[in-house]
């Protein structure tokens, strides 16, 4: 077999933490693909011993970017160890903060992870500001923009261009063939990334109201919220006008962004395919668990979305043969016996701090598109209607939606079904204090000895935290993170984890401006930080590196 | 400006050199503030927001209003100082944070007030045309950009924990470090070794002066609140040198005092109004957090003031005690996190 040519991308930027991807090239496509995760901290080694409280506050470190998602999953972990049943009102404020890390979330990583992907930043100084106007009319609805603002960017970029200190735009891919927005376009879309930068900050005051600040927030604890004082109606109403707002942007900005630029981009519906997916499930409406969730549970293989298999938790094992760990066999996460092991990097053998999660042996997609596709499967009303409005108003088949660009659709279709949602459960918390129901939190007795898990859904996808309590102590903790199912290496038995089996087929028109390579591994949104981490440290010993 | 009694020289820093001229402030004052009227036009923000932000920052680094204008002309000069961001073994949420200033906006802190020549979580180039911005600023720019870094430094092992671009991360500091003017340390990891140095400290993770034995200014936080670390640059472009420093490396502006003589809920302390559990009614009445375990007071930082988010809240505000998560080793000294001091 010939070989075709080697391209290492490291570091990939425009994503949270340190990734490296290398593929192999051949005819102008990626044939082969391997992604590394290059940073290991070794959270769940620190948390060993410490209060079981205190555990939230620890994995929330594991991201920013992803902040509170990793507080709430190990708070969610813990309530269960201890078998508390938190409060409504805890549970509604936990899906509320839930639902604004969503919000924020998507948004950047659209317009401050993705988009330089497809726009061609310089091409917008050819753009006409008042055709740059009517196009904005045309691909919104509401009147946001007006040909001064337009005006105003373009003289802003221009001014940037000229001062000849670009920062960031500066050695961009700029001017390569695979952009395809027209000069208004570029300028239009490049207007709502600087107001996406505005958004971003107002959104994450959301966060404020009830977590006290962003990034990580700090009003979760076992057992329910903190918050107990800002449950005033001056403080609803702060949190009523900025999700109003955000909504706005969501619904006139991002989501009519996202559908114009998929008319220029129609090809990437036929490339960065998965096939299979894999959904926890999540923002439970009731004390009702898995029944009440907003985003059912399921797994579906083969894109056969009529068929949404119940999961089995049991059937993940996360396999380390192709990773930087001792051993070979791969086992389920509660019995993994896992030493860092630090090899060189030999895509042929082990190449990644990541490890490799399966399902039922598969590798498994997870994330916005595989909770679009199992809602959908499910029936989730909502959901049916987002996707149906969107391929239509796109003219793309349903079967362009295993792709990057469906995925990136998938996301933004996500953020308004999940936003829209977030009215009732302020209503619910109004309601609740209305009848004198302000409770937020419940005592419980840390018992000598328990485990308990929480699955959770997170904008990257299912995320599982474990703990193991002892004494009073933490005795394990396992975190399977989402960009781990995503941006895995090989398995056991050789199988490309999702990231990996997607890049095959990526065109690469210049192997030296791999614009293309970064809009299918961008289409995961990767979060790296959350991906790489001891699990289930099984001894005490010293552990031993060979180091190259 | 308040002479040092810290232990320092009054620039602040020792190792790096300070221009005595402001090159990077630009020309004369009439000059200078006509430029800043006409540059904050086509910016998308109006004069008053922008000395609206002004007059806040002036506030948070305890300066008089008479300071307002010269600030407003600091933030508009040309050359844009060069910023390389490194972002090392931590979790970006100091990036994310930085995000989040609103005085100014992070769209005018981007494009308009610095030049963000290296920033691996904005730039548009991956791989190659990432690693050629880099050796553009360090070649053009050497001694004269500030290099802001995020995450502590893996050195155990020579560094194999974390890698960016095939260099270890200690390789990538230790040539990018020393080459700037200085080096501000955003958030506790980079200032102190922070969670990823936290017993057993399984990489070997050390705080960039420990790792790589060079000063830094150091803004702690987990993450820090932006406008202490815009604030530490503001001062540099205002008075050509970098705010008044404690021996930690922090800026008294923002960190010389505690939590708890800041903090709002402080005159229940003074009664002995304490909350004793969090569904407790002293609890919702928002008295005093010390008994579940509050550290605010023996953690030096200006959140209460300040508070985060524009002004929405902070910790303390929504019930939950402070974990003191700008303070050295807290993630060992103060855990667990709901035991009194």
């Amino acid at each position: 077999m010939p070989m075709g040519q080697r391209v290492v991308i490291d570091p990939i930027t425009r994503i949270e933490g340190h990734l490296r991807v290398e593929v192999e090239v051949a005819n102008g496509k990626v044939t082969h693909a391997w992604s590394t995760g290059t940073l290991f901290r070794g959270l769940e080694l620190i948390l060993k011993g410490r209060d079981p409280r205190d555990a939230h506050l620890f994995t929330q470190r594991v991201c920013g970017v992803c902040t509170y998602v990793h507080s709430l999953a190990s708070v969610r972990a813990v309530d269960d160890a201890v078998n508390v049943a938190i409060p409504p009102n805890a549970r509604i404020i936990r899906n509320l903060l839930l639902g604004v890390q969503f919000l924020h979330d998507h948004m950047v990583h659209f317009y401050q992870l993705h988009a330089l992907d497809w726009v061609d930043v310089p091409e917008a100084l050819k753009a006409d500001p008042k055709k740059t106007a009517g196009l904005a009319a045309q691909v919104s609805t509401a009147k946001k923009t007006g040909v001064n603002d337009f005006k105003a960017v373009k003289s802003r970029l221009q001014k940037l261009v000229d001062s000849e200190q670009l920062g960031i735009f500066a050695n961009g891919y700029w001017g390569h063939p695979a952009y395809r927005l027209s000069p208004e376009m570029n300028l239009l879309v490049f207007s709502h990334y600087l107001k996406a930068l505005r958004q971003q900050a107002r959104t994450a005051r959301l966060h404020a109201i009830f977590g006290g600040k962003n990034p990580h927030t700090q009003s979760l604890v076992v057992g329910g919220v903190t918050c107990a004082t800002d449950l005033t109606a001056d403080r609803i109403a702060q949190f009523q006008y900025l999700w109003a707002e955000t909504m706005d942007f969501v619904k006139n900005v991002y989501l009519p962004d996202v559908l114009a630029m998929a008319s220029f981009y129609k090809e990437w519906g036929n490339i960065g395919p998965s096939s299979n997916f894999l959904v926890y499930g999540d923002f439970p409406r009731s004390e009702k668990e898995p029944e009440s969730f907003m985003f059912p549970r399921g797994a579906i293989f083969d894109k056969d979305v009529s068929r949404v298999e119940a999961l089995d938790s049991g059937q993940v094992k996360e396999h380390v043969k192709r990773s930087w760990y001792e051993g070979e066999q791969a086992l389920h996460p509660s019995r993994g016996e896992t030493r860092p092991r630090h090899d060189s990097l030999n895509v042929d053998e082990r190449y990644s701090w990541m490890k490799s999660p399966r399902y039922k042996d598969e590798p498994m997609e997870v994330g916005p598109l595989a909770r679009i596709l199992v809602a959908c499967g499910k029936g989730h009303e909502p959901t049916q209607k987002a996707v149906d409005g969107f391929l239509e108003a796109a003219g793309m088949p349903m079967e362009s939606l295993f792709s990057t660009l469906g995925r990136t659709a998938a996301r933004a279709l996500e953020t308004q079904i999940i936003g829209e949602a977030m009215e009732k459960w302020i209503q619910d918390l109004v309601e609740n204090l209305k009848k004198g129901d302000a409770k937020v939190h419940q005592e419980y007795e840390m018992p000598p000895e328990s485990s308990g898990a929480g699955l959770n859904e997170v904008p990257r996808g299912a995320l599982g935290h474990w703990i193991r309590v002892k004494e009073g102590k933490i005795e394990n903790y396992q975190m399977v993170v989402p960009s781990t199912w995503n941006l895995g290496p090989r398995c056991a038995r050789g199988k490309p984890g999702p990231l990996e089996q997607a890049l095959v087929g990526t065109p690469v028109a210049d192997p030296k401006r791999p614009v293309e390579i970064l809009r299918t591994v961008h289409s995961f949104d990767p979060c790296i930080a959350c991906a790489v981490h001891v699990i289930d440290p099984a001894s005490n010993e010293v552990y031993k590196f060979r180091v190259v | 400006m308040r002479s040092s009694n810290h232990g320092r020289g009054s620039d602040g820093v020792c190792q790096h050199k300070i221009p005595q001229t402001n090159t990077l402030t630009g020309g004369a004052c009439m000059e200078g503030k006509r430029n800043a009227e006409k540059e904050t036009k086509g910016k998308g923000v109006s004069r008053r927001d922008f000395m609206k932000f002004c007059t806040l920052l002036s506030a948070t680094m305890g300066l008089s209003s008479s300071f307002v204008p010269r600030i407003a002309r600091a933030l508009t000069s040309s050359p844009r100082p060069p910023v390389v961001w490194l972002a090392l073994a931590g979790c970006t949420g100091c990036a994310e944070s930085t995000f989040r200033t609103t005085y100014p906006w992070f769209d005018q802190f981007l494009l308009d007030m610095v030049s963000m020549d290296y920033h691996e979580i904005l730039m548009a180039p991956s791989g190659e045309g990432a690693k050629k911005s880099l050796r553009d600023t360090l070649q053009k720019h050497e001694g004269s950009f500030f290099c802001v870094v995020d995450g502590a430094i893996p050195t155990a092992e020579n560094g194999v924990y974390g890698t960016v671009g095939g260099k270890t991360m200690l390789e990538v500091a230790r040539e990018v470090c020393p080459k700037a003017l200085a080096t501000l340390c955003v958030g506790t990891c980079a200032s102190y070794g922070g969670i990823a140095a936290a017993a057993p400290n399984p990489t070997g993770a050390k705080s960039v002066r420990e790792a790589l034995g060079v000063e830094t200014v150091n803004i702690p936080g987990c993450p820090p609140n932006p406008i202490n670390f815009v604030g530490t640059l503001v001062n540099h472009l205002l008075f050509g040198n970098l705010p008044e420093l404690d021996q930690l490396g922090r800026p008294l502006f923002a960190y010389g005092k505690t939590v708890h003589e800041l903090c709002q809920r402080r005159s229940h302390f003074e009664w002995g109004e304490f909350a004793t559990s969090f569904e407790s009614p002293e609890a919702r009445q928002g008295h005093c957090l010390y008994e579940l375990g509050c550290k605010g007071p023996q953690t030096y930082n200006n959140c209460p003031l300040v508070k985060f988010n524009e002004g929405t809240s902070w910790p303390v505000q929504a019930g939950h005690p402070c974990i003191g998560c700008s303070e050295p080793d807290f993630w060992d000294k103060f855990s667990p996190f709901y035991k009194p001091l």
